[in-house]
């Protein structure tokens, strides 16, 4: 083996490269603890740092968009989301994978809802809106319910794809011992697909935590916001205050950022893992 | 034995049947039913009448329909191809021997996991305020006024923001396409010259075509169903160029009385992302078989 020089004008395409990512989030950070009276119309006034630090801007963002409340519901709705689609995908996923090669029953409800995959949101939202509304359900609890028929598709897809490496001689081994299929589930199978576990929960908790477009059909009405619902909701009141509409839309940011810093590997894998799958 | 067998059968019959439940009445009945209001003059409450075949012709014939099919598709394409050659190149430079190569990897994909719609306010506050500033300095005229305000290239500013996102997310696909290649590959390459762009034609790419079919279809699908950065740049003007065809669903369908006339464009809608889904599995799956 050579050892391997560093290869330097990779490095430069990648420090410029981090430029385009960084300045966004350097002008988001800056015009966020800035108070209107420093922005002027020139880029250094824009760009430079805040004369201050000062947290005014995030106190009154707070207030203005209900911020904690909003939090509460995102939260809410994604934490049900994920454990809900842990849950209920694994053992569809489970239920279709071992049958589907061998039923013609299970192989149809498996390409049924796979192909549900194809279905744009864009054909379901106006019936669902009335849907929802018909069956009391416009509201946090009817947007999870969604998710999780949302992301059946792709998550059962993930799931019965991991199960056939899962060697049919451990579930026997159990029965053998006595144990019913639903125990040896949750007994052998479903601690073993640990690690897709941690790729649907990724797929999920991301897609949820971002979406814009369901809580806006569905809740629109009840008078509550998930975090990105609100940025959207309280645009108008920030109306050229930039810095406080930036102050909020930092806050609707942190809690992403910080998930990502904490759990940065195991959402690289997850993404890679699901996008190959 | 035959009790045990039993069992299971009744144990999958019983997971299956309360999910699939759930995914038929959440998801089937409402597209079923989104198929029965395209036929009607429905206008989201009161009554509505059959209307048989006509959403359906004068969708063909309505202008904005048109325009935001044009629109959507142009930026559909324009942006997948834009964000595969950037993100190919990012993932050569990122899987290359480099230093802090996976603090630069975890910086990539940054954008990523950022929801689109503030990623879309922030944007559109920079092509509002900062580039027309810096376009002042340095004397570039065309850019002095906001680009999201000139109908003819408000559609590059949403090109920008969808792609300063998509761009993370092909280039970890890409990087993880690229380890799949192993060292001797290259080496034996070497020796027979191919070095630099021919390496890259001749070797990398055919072996990584798999992740170029996955990154195409994961990019023509999500650009296609555009709406966030839409909603967050230019809510489909100025003067409607910038009008996606969920955007317009949503917009007109929801809250502009035509409920049953975009339900039918909806049904169209539905119809042409099939069809682009099922031509690309056959153009890629065509591609691989040829290796």
């Amino acid at each position: 083996m050579t050892i391997k020089k560093t290869n330097k004008a990779a490095m430069i395409v990648l420090i410029l490269g981090l430029s385009t990512i960084i300045l966004p989030l350097y002008m988001t950070l800056v015009i966020a603890f800035k108070q209107p009276s420093e922005m002027t119309n020139s880029i250094s006034g824009i760009l430079s740092l805040p004369k201050a630090w000062s947290l005014n801007n995030f106190r009154e963002a707070m207030e203005v968009t209900d911020f904690w409340r909003s939090l509460r519901n995102s939260l809410l709705i994604t934490v049900s989301t994920v454990a809900l689609s842990i849950a209920v995908h694994s053992l569809m996923g489970y239920a279709l994978g071992r049958n589907k090669s061998h039923s013609k029953f299970y192989s149809f409800v498996y390409l049924f809802i796979v192909s549900g995959m194809f279905v744009p949101f864009a054909i379901l939202m106006m019936p669902l809106a009335k849907q929802t509304a018909e069956l009391g359900l416009a509201n946090w609890f009817g947007v999870i319910l969604l998710y999780v028929v949302f992301y059946m598709p792709m998550n059962v897809l993930l799931y019965s794809g991991y199960l056939v490496n899962i060697p049919m001689a451990l579930e026997e081994a159990a029965k053998v011992d006595g144990a019913s299929t639903w125990r040896t589930y949750w007994k052998i199978i479903f601690p073993i697909m640990k690690p897709m576990h941690a790729t649907v929960a990724v797929l999920t908790a991301l897609a949820v935590w971002n979406d814009v477009m369901t809580p806006l059909v569905i809740m629109a009405g009840s008078g509550q916001n998930t975090l990105p619902l609100a940025q959207l909701n309280f645009q108008s009141q920030f109306g050229t205050n930039y810095n406080l509409a930036f102050a909020s839309y930092l806050l609707s940011l942190i809690p992403i950022l910080i998930f990502y810093i904490v759990c940065q590997k195991q959402i690289l894998n997850g993404v890679v893992n699901g996008a190959v799958k | 034995m035959k009790l045990g067998k039993n069992e299971r059968k009744t144990t999958f019959l019983l997971i299956t049947i309360p999910i699939l439940a759930l995914f038929i009445c959440f998801n089937t009945i409402p597209l079923i039913r989104g198929v029965i209001y395209s036929f009607t003059n429905f206008k989201g409450f009161g009554k509505y009448d059959w209307v048989g075949f006509r959403n359906y012709i004068d969708l063909f014939s309505d202008l904005r329909v048109g325009k935001s099919y044009w629109f959507t598709f142009k930026l559909a394409i324009v942006t997948t191809v834009v964000v595969n050659v950037l993100s190919l190149l990012l993932a050569l430079a990122l899987n290359s021997s480099i230093k802090a190569k996976s603090f630069f990897r975890g910086a990539y994909f940054l954008p990523n996991i950022l929801g689109a719609l503030v990623v879309g306010y922030i944007f559109n506050y920079f092509f509002t305020y900062i580039l027309p500033a810096v376009a002042d300095m340095i004397g570039i005229d065309a850019l002095r006024t906001s680009i999201l305000s000139n109908p003819s290239a408000a559609w590059i500013g949403i090109m920008v923001v969808c792609a300063w996102q998509a761009i993370a997310m092909n280039t970890i696909i890409y990087i993880s396409g690229l380890q799949t290649v192993p060292e001797d590959v290259y080496e034996a390459g070497g020796l027979d010259g191919a070095t630099g762009w021919k390496q890259f034609k001749y070797l990398t790419f055919p072996l990584i075509i798999p992740f170029f079919s996955i990154n195409m279809v994961l990019c023509v699908k999500n650009f296609l169903m555009v709406f966030d950065q839409i909603m967050a740049l230019t809510k489909g003007g100025p003067a409607q160029s910038t009008e996606s065809i969920s955007y317009l669903i949503y917009n007109n369908g929801m809250s502009g009385g035509q409920f049953g006339f975009q339900s039918a464009n909806a049904v169209v809608f539905f119809i042409v992302i099939v069809a682009v889904s099922v031509a690309q599995m056959k153009f890629s799956g065509k591609k691989e078989e040829q290796l």
